[in-house]
């Protein structure tokens, strides 16, 4: 029997510190919350808006899969593997922590918002060794389509990780219906609204509100308004 | 390697005294750990990067958590454990992820409240 937990936007943990505006969908930092601490693998999913030159001085990460997705904006990042580079939205990156790297993230630019999803799933397995990737995503093939964005296969579609899971982003005409098939026996998912309206397994979602479905091998989705935007995150539900 | 002061640093108030070991095998990363288990009035943070000095300080004081961090391979780990575990029986012992603030006080309150 399929079973689901609905996370409306407003009841996400909220810090404002001024350059950056973040809200939490699991329990991270100063946000506790014994009843969001992960569903299944994911662990963090962090709504990030940043001021213009602003971010994240360098610090460490270890044992944890970062995936990063500029919703509006640039990233500027640097690590302690020699990558320096610049993310910027229609892009994802992915850094393996492993072993243990250290980065810096900033708004690339000083005159415009960042707004990111930064995202860490707990990884299938400890200590490997760190390593970094981005891709530019074809945007147009996400039209009423789930384009695969992330996986655990290298050759796969997408950036790759270390954890049974896939990622898809889905832009909608209004009225459009698909059905979304679970990748792996034993997977859930959890569905993030970007923008817009939709309904999965008949729950009405709103803009930042998400959906975690699981014992379940299917989701029916609908899209509720024109252009409505969805992150699907297809993760094992059981920690390794 | 200077690490600035994250916003996402501890500012809460009101909890009992903790005295908490972390065994990482990265300096840098044992730094902040030190940095960030210290930041806080309540929590006194001791951050080693070998399982001998663990076990020494684990022979010495009182712990309430261990933090185990990165790079420690699963034998070694299973040592530590082991050999804490012996030294006090009932030290909860978990895993601290992500190397730095952004799951740390979760993974302890967690700890905490099983314990409970």
């Amino acid at each position: 029997m399929s079973q689901f937990i609905l996370h409306p936007a407003n009841t996400r943990g909220h810090a404002n510190h001024g350059w950056l505006n973040a809200h939490h969908s699991f329990s991270f930092a100063n946000y506790y919350n014994p009843e969001r601490m992960h569903f299944g693998v994911l662990r963090v999913l962090n709504d990030d808006s940043i001021d213009g030159g602003m971010g994240f001085g360098a610090h460490p990460h270890d044992n944890m899969e970062i995936i990063t997705i500029p919703l509006a904006g640039a990233i500027a990042h640097k690590d302690s593997m020699g990558n320096s580079a610049v993310i910027k939205s229609g892009e994802i990156q992915v850094m393996s922590a492993g072993t243990g790297v250290s980065h810096s993230e900033f708004n690339a630019n000083a005159d415009e918002q960042l707004n990111l999803l930064q995202i860490w799933l707990f990884p299938n397995k400890k200590n490997v060794t760190p390593r970094y990737d981005q891709q530019a995503l074809n945007v147009e093939a996400r039209h009423n389509n789930f384009q695969q964005i992330l996986s655990p296969d290298a050759a796969d579609e997408g950036v790759w990780i270390h954890q049974d899971a896939w990622f898809a982003l889905g832009k909608f005409d209004q009225g459009f219906e698909t059905d979304y098939k679970i990748k792996k026996a034993g997977n859930g998912v959890y569905a993030f609204v970007i923008s817009g309206e939709v309904i999965i397994n008949g729950q009405k979602l709103g803009k930042r509100d998400a959906i975690g479905v699981w014992d379940t091998d299917t989701l029916n989705f609908r899209a509720d308004s024109e252009g409505a935007e969805v992150l699907l995150m297809d993760v094992p539900m059981e920690l390794n | 390697m200077d690490f600035p002061v994250s916003p996402y640093d501890f500012n809460l108030k009101n909890m009992m005294p903790l005295t908490i070991l972390y065994v990482g095998r990265d300096a840098d990363i044992t730094v902040v750990m030190n940095r960030l288990l210290n930041a806080r009035e309540e929590w006194t943070g001791i951050c080693v990067c070998s399982d001998e000095e663990a076990i020494s300080v684990c022979k010495e004081q009182h712990l309430d958590l261990v933090l185990l961090g990165n790079g420690i391979n699963h034998g070694d780990e299973q040592k530590l454990r082991t050999i804490l575990s012996a030294l006090r029986p009932g030290l909860k012992i978990v895993q601290h992820y992500g190397g730095g603030s952004g799951l740390l006080y979760g993974e302890i309150m967690s700890a905490l409240r099983e314990e409970g």
